[in-house]
């Protein structure tokens, strides 16, 4: 062990940047698109509740294979997303950092629904109709007494989804072509040293995942006020 | 009451067939089992090559993995249950044997090369050279930090310094079976595979291929081992033998492979 004196290569840093540039992106997008889907399904008395709630929790049993699969021939140039975003003149997703982004917004979704649904139904319709009765609009009534009051619902969310998405591997494996600073992650990175034998480097990206990983939990689970149980 | 009832049948049916499975295993095990392991680019020579065997082993059971050279050489280092394997770059089982890990001599089975393949352009009339034309946006190769096929796709594109010039384009694929899918898939234009996969029939509708110049990149030669853990498994030592069966060779060259023996080029 006295020769062990493994260092991060560059190519590793850019695997970690990359790695939270891509979760701080899904997860600001999946705060902005599943607070309303939150919203709607903590709500709800429609009949599409259920399989709404079945869609958005898929992730949550299927294979990252199934995914990646369909989002590479969805988004290869004979699949529909491919063929819509090359007559909007932006090319093909798959081996870009923005495919990356969109196939991670379906796998973490229900990371970030979930906990922000259950916030918004432990909350109720009581203070809305308190703060309906004082005079406020709905917008008001939303940001003003829905917004703070799921608070913790929200953070459980954001951390939920950052973290996840920074988990994030076989999807990544199928659509991403392993790309440096645009789709080799560090869980890629970490795969790729195993195979090359380059143990210590391994090691290395391992360990402070690890070490990442336990404190966001720990963080998690020592939050005193957990809205999702 | 009833749903406790129910649960505990279920609880013991589920323990009986987990227990009972392992026995049936063994059973079928006294005709003989091996698990091989082998480089994606045999991937369909290699199941003509298994169908072959089992005429004169009906009962054996064969079962074959295919991966990246690569991954089974780390694997087979910390245990993993392979009788036999296949690898793309035979410095990888000349390794695990300097390690004692392999039951006799790392045996060449065949020399591998690479083509440049593609569903969407004629590759038939192209060369690496024009890998550059703007026309092509991605091409994919396989990773060669640890794919064979993928080390050698770099030579030769080093070999004629387009190596840096095609930086922005280049996606890698994990094992070459991956890299080829990349390109069936229409994500990636073009890429380099193996010529075994190009003359694959699903592939080879797909579309045509160009043969790179081997003096471009080191021999892919490719060998195999039968691993410590079946040198005593009878059938392991079969299937090794089987490997230089005018029927192996005729399946071997078949899918473009020069075999050990033959001349080098034509």
């Amino acid at each position: 062990m006295a020769e062990f004196h493994p260092a991060l290569t560059q190519a590793d840093w850019s695997a970690v940047w990359l790695t939270f540039k891509l979760a701080s992106v899904v997860t600001v997008i999946l705060l902005l698109v599943g607070t309303p889907i939150a919203w709607w399904l903590a709500r709800t008395r429609s009949k599409w509740k259920g399989p709404v709630g079945a869609l958005v929790a898929l992730p949550l049993v299927l294979p990252p294979t199934v995914l990646g699969f369909y989002l590479l021939v969805a988004m290869g140039p004979h699949g529909p997303v491919g063929q819509f975003t090359q007559w909007l003149g932006i090319g093909l997703l798959p081996f870009t950092f923005a495919g990356l982004v969109v196939g991670s917004v379906f796998y973490s979704m229900p990371f970030v629904v979930q906990p922000i649904q259950n916030a918004f139904e432990a909350i109720g319709e009581r203070p809305l109709e308190v703060a309906a009765t004082l005079r406020a609009n709905p917008w008001d009534r939303f940001f003003t007494v829905m917004l703070p009051l799921a608070k913790p619902g929200f953070i459980t969310a954001a951390i939920l989804g950052f973290a996840h998405t920074v988990g994030e591997f076989g999807v990544v494996l199928m659509i991403g072509g392993n790309i440096p600073e645009q789709t080799r992650v560090v869980s890629v990175a970490i795969y790729d040293h195993v195979e090359a034998l380059e143990y210590a480097e391994a090691h290395l990206l391992s360990a402070g995942m690890l070490i990442f990983s336990f404190l966001v939990l720990l963080a998690l689970y020592s939050r005193k006020t957990s809205v999702w149980r | 009451m009833d749903s406790i009832r129910t649960l505990l049948t279920a609880i013991t049916a589920t323990l009986a067939l987990g227990l009972t499975t392992p026995m049936l295993a063994e059973e079928s095990a006294s005709a003989g089992a091996i698990t091989i392991a082998a480089a994606a680019d045999l991937k369909f020579a290699m199941d003509e090559i298994v169908e072959a065997f089992r005429v004169a082993h009906p009962d054996a059971k064969v079962d074959v993995i295919y991966g990246s050279s690569g991954k089974f050489h780390t694997q087979i280092q910390q245990g993993a249950p392979f009788d036999l394997y296949f690898s793309a770059d035979i410095a990888f089982p000349r390794g695990l044997e300097e390690k004692g890990l392999s039951a006799g001599p790392t045996r060449p089975y065949a020399l591998g090369r690479i083509v440049l393949w593609s569903p969407g352009l004629d590759a038939t009339t192209m060369t690496l050279n024009d890998l550059t034309d703007s026309r092509i946006r991605k091409i994919a190769i396989a990773n060669p930090r640890h794919a064979p096929y993928g080390m050698r796709a770099e030579e030769a594109l080093r070999a004629l310094g387009l190596w840096d010039a095609l930086q922005g384009k280049l996606v890698m694929g994990e094992n070459i079976a991956q890299t080829a899918q990349f390109v069936q898939t229409g994500n990636a234009e073009v890429g380099i595979i193996a010529l075994a996969l190009a003359l694959n029939p699903t592939l080879a509708e797909a579309g045509g291929y160009h043969l790179i110049d081997d003096r471009l990149h080191e021999p892919l030669e490719q060998g195999f081992i039968v691993t410590l853990r079946a040198k005593d498994n009878p059938l392991a030592h079969d299937f090794a033998d089987f490997m230089t069966s005018p029927q192996t060779r005729a399946i071997m060259s078949h899918y473009g492979f020069v075999l050990p023996g033959d001349a080098v080029e034509e």
